[in-house]
């Protein structure tokens, strides 16, 4: 991971690493649980950005299923998501479908 | 003690959650944690060695997950899941990196350091408030303990191995024990943890093998090979048992199969008394997902469909569609069965994103269901256009709850007259026969019944508030639990005034408390009148049977004494001395017990 960041900023950093966030709520009755969890970090790996998750003061990282867990969001919390690299925006709007989608839980 | 040695005879007591009743050996699951020793590593060539140690370890334990995952017998295939799950922990940057990085840094061995990180993780976790995102720590140890045995070259010990078959005995046990178990040769679960809803208890139910969890102590009481009967029916587990106990469960287990077999044959005939007068026998559901469990059990519709679910689940108001589409599902599902769903039955603080509701002193006395619907009716008007608009795809009932008289009724109806008028103006279409009934649950509603059946087309008595409210007893508290007594005849009396009443007013009486799915209380319930029954969907057979052996005109004479009686234990004497043989003789005596201590 190291040296993807390196390879990241001997490109022009404007074209390369593009910053976007969004708002997300957590509308799944389980709230992000372990499987919800597992399915940011499965996207974020199928991705080539970074993603933070902020949760008032605590942000932490999204490729972390245990980091994600530590941020302990019930149903109905509200989330900053954070996403920078080539398909930051990609990223989240896949995010954003997840969450639409309840994580596939159906509820 | 030595594997010889007859242990003493132990009783301990736990949650079932799989029914069934066996007789063996215990295989307890050490769970002992690998010996791990401290090392300071003297040169970097080493520290270089021990990160590629550490690397080897996660390699190979990541080839046994996804090995694990590619043999998981189907019936917990929906569980794979978690070994996914457990396969991104082995990757996350809190253990891997984390665990490298204080290699490098402090310069010691890949035990030590895969152990601080889980220590750092524990702490983590430890301070989060959330129970359920708590209890994942266990697959995190889970996870560890794995990159430790690889590390240490111990074997994992694996319960492929089991030979004999045994009655496995865990801390708690988690899919990947369950993936790797000979489940041939399981004849049981008992765990020191878990609820109703662990891992262990749903795999024990999908696998139709009796398990009792959440016995805290039972990896300590129970050694490797001692004998053990596990009675998932009772959540008894009796260690070292004489000959007497093996003697008697084994008669029990017995009854239990017969009784299995006979229920599952008898669940579907209608519940009639043997004069041919039909009792309905319905379901309570909470949930959408409950309703294949109404029709498997036998249910003949939903007398009491709880909405607060969707309400509490989305800590607001969720959406007219979600509602809408929530109850056509139920309906449809049931149709042409009758479901009834009562409308919202909690109260304000309940929405605290909402809405700001300061906290109440009193709840159950508060401002909650029809009284908050009435006061907040845009949210009122929202559920009762979903339910009219759902009622254009099944039998749909509605029903208003804590009544506690006529004014409220009047006042409820005429906002349903106004939802509809305004289904009817933008040609949505609804049952425009739609009936509209009550809970019976207020003393006040018992004194008004006859008053109120002229405003309704059902009652229905919730007997768990009616009891509460008629005895001033708060269910919860401790101290005046003792006081909640069923058979009060203070309670009976009540009912019987609520079937009057209904009766004259020619408009049918369900009852939808625990003492419909009481078998003690059905004798009385019949001949008290009650045209119908709603209960968890799990005793609908039991109470469908019991109902098949009574006589009506039997009920009603022994109606006639029950009434005669002046207290409480008069009543439930006399009914387990009539009750306990003819329910032994229907194979439910092991309902007696239980209903015995809830006395």
């Amino acid at each position: 991971m190291v040296e993807e960041a390196d390879k990241a900023s001997a490109r022009p950093r404007q074209e390369q690493d593009k910053k976007t966030s969004k708002t997300l709520k957590v509308t799944n009755s389980l709230g992000l649980h372990a499987r919800a969890a597992a399915k940011i970090v499965e996207l974020v790996k199928q991705h080539d950005s970074q993603l933070y998750l902020r949760k008032d003061d605590q942000e932490v990282d999204g490729s972390s299923i245990l980091s994600i867990l530590t941020l302990a969001c019930p149903k109905g919390t509200e989330i900053e998501a954070r996403a920078e690299g080539k398909d930051s925006e990609r990223l989240l709007r896949a995010l954003e479908n997840l969450f639409a989608n309840k994580f596939g839980e159906g509820q | 003690m030595t594997g010889q040695d007859k242990g003493e005879k132990k009783i301990l007591r736990g949650i079932p959650v799989s029914s069934g009743i066996v007789i063996g050996k215990a295989h307890l699951v050490d769970r002992n944690q690998v010996k791990i020793y401290y090392h300071y590593l003297v040169d970097e060539a080493q520290v270089k060695k021990e990160v590629e140690r550490f690397r080897e370890a996660i390699q190979k334990t990541e080839e046994q997950l996804v090995n694990l995952k590619n043999n998981m017998p189907d019936y917990i295939k929906q569980h794979a899941f978690i070994i996914d799950s457990h396969l991104m922990i082995l990757h996350d940057g809190m253990l891997t990196e984390a665990t490298e990085e204080t290699i490098l840094r402090e310069r010691i061995n890949a035990e030590w350091a895969v152990k601080r990180s889980l220590n750092n993780i524990r702490k983590m976790f430890g301070e989060i408030d959330d129970e359920y995102i708590r209890s994942r720590l266990f697959d995190v140890e889970n996870v560890t303990e794995r990159i430790l045995r690889n590390l240490s070259g111990e074997e994992q010990e694996s319960l492929a191995d089991i030979t004999n078959r045994v009655i496995i005995v865990a801390h708690e046990l988690s899919p990947c024990d369950t993936t790797e178990m000979n489940v041939s040769k399981v004849l049981g679960f008992v765990t020191d943890v878990g609820g109703r809803t662990s891992h262990t208890a749903i795999m024990a139910q999908a696998l139709e093998i009796p398990a009792v969890v959440g016995l805290e102590t039972a990896t300590e009481q129970i050694d490797d090979g001692d004998l053990i009967i596990l009675d998932g029916t009772s959540g008894e587990v009796v260690v070292n048992p004489d000959d007497t106990d093996i003697i008697q469960y084994q008669e029990k287990h017995l009854r239990h199969e017969r009784y299995k077999s006979t229920i599952q044959r008898t669940s579907h005939l209608p519940a009639e008394t043997v004069e041919g007068h039909r009792i309905a026998v319905k379901a309570n559901i909470e949930f959408l997902e409950e309703v294949a469990a109404v029709r498997d059990h036998g249910g003949e519709g939903i007398g009491l469909y709880r909405t607060e679910f969707l309400y509490l689940r989305s800590r607001g108001v969720p959406s007219e569609e979600e509602l809408f589409e929530d109850y056509k599902e139920v309906a449809q599902i049931m149709s042409p069965d009758p479901v009834t769903i009562r409308t919202l039955d909690i109260g304000g603080d309940k929405f605290a994103s909402d809405l700001t509701v300061a906290k109440e002193m009193n709840p159950a006395l508060g401002l909650r269901a029809i009284r908050f619907c009435l006061k907040e009716p845009q949210i009122f008007k929202q559920q009762l256009r979903a339910i009219l608009k759902a009622s254009a795809h099944g039998n749909i009932h509605l029903m208003f709850p804590m009544i506690s008289g006529v004014q409220e009724i009047l006042e409820a109806k005429a906002i349903l007259e106004e939802v509809k008028e305004e289904l009817d103006r933008g040609g949505i279409p609804y049952d425009p026969h739609l009936k509209v009934g009550i809970m019976i649950e207020i003393p006040s509603a018992v004194t008004m019944a006859e008053v109120l059946s002229q405003h309704v087309d059902f009652f229905s008595i919730g007997t768990n508030d009616l009891i509460q409210y008629a005895l001033a007893i708060d269910r919860v508290n401790e101290h005046v639990a003792y006081m909640y007594q069923p058979f009060h005849p203070a309670i009976l009396r009540m009912i019987r005034a609520v079937v009057q009443a209904a009766r004259s007013a020619k408009i049918p009486v369900a009852l939808c408390g625990e003492m419909a799915g009481d078998p003690l209380c059905t004798l009385v319930l019949i001949g008290l009148g009650i045209d119908e029954l709603s209960m968890n969907p799990r005793s609908i057979p039991v109470i469908k049977k019991v109902i098949r052996s009574l006589s009506l005109e039997e009920a009603k004479r022994d109606l006639g004494e029950v009434m005669k009686m002046s207290t409480a234990r008069e009543v439930r004497e006399f009914l387990v001395n009539k009750m306990g043989p003819e329910l032994a003789e229907l194979g439910l005596e092991e309902h007696l017990p239980t209903i015995r201590e809830a006395l």
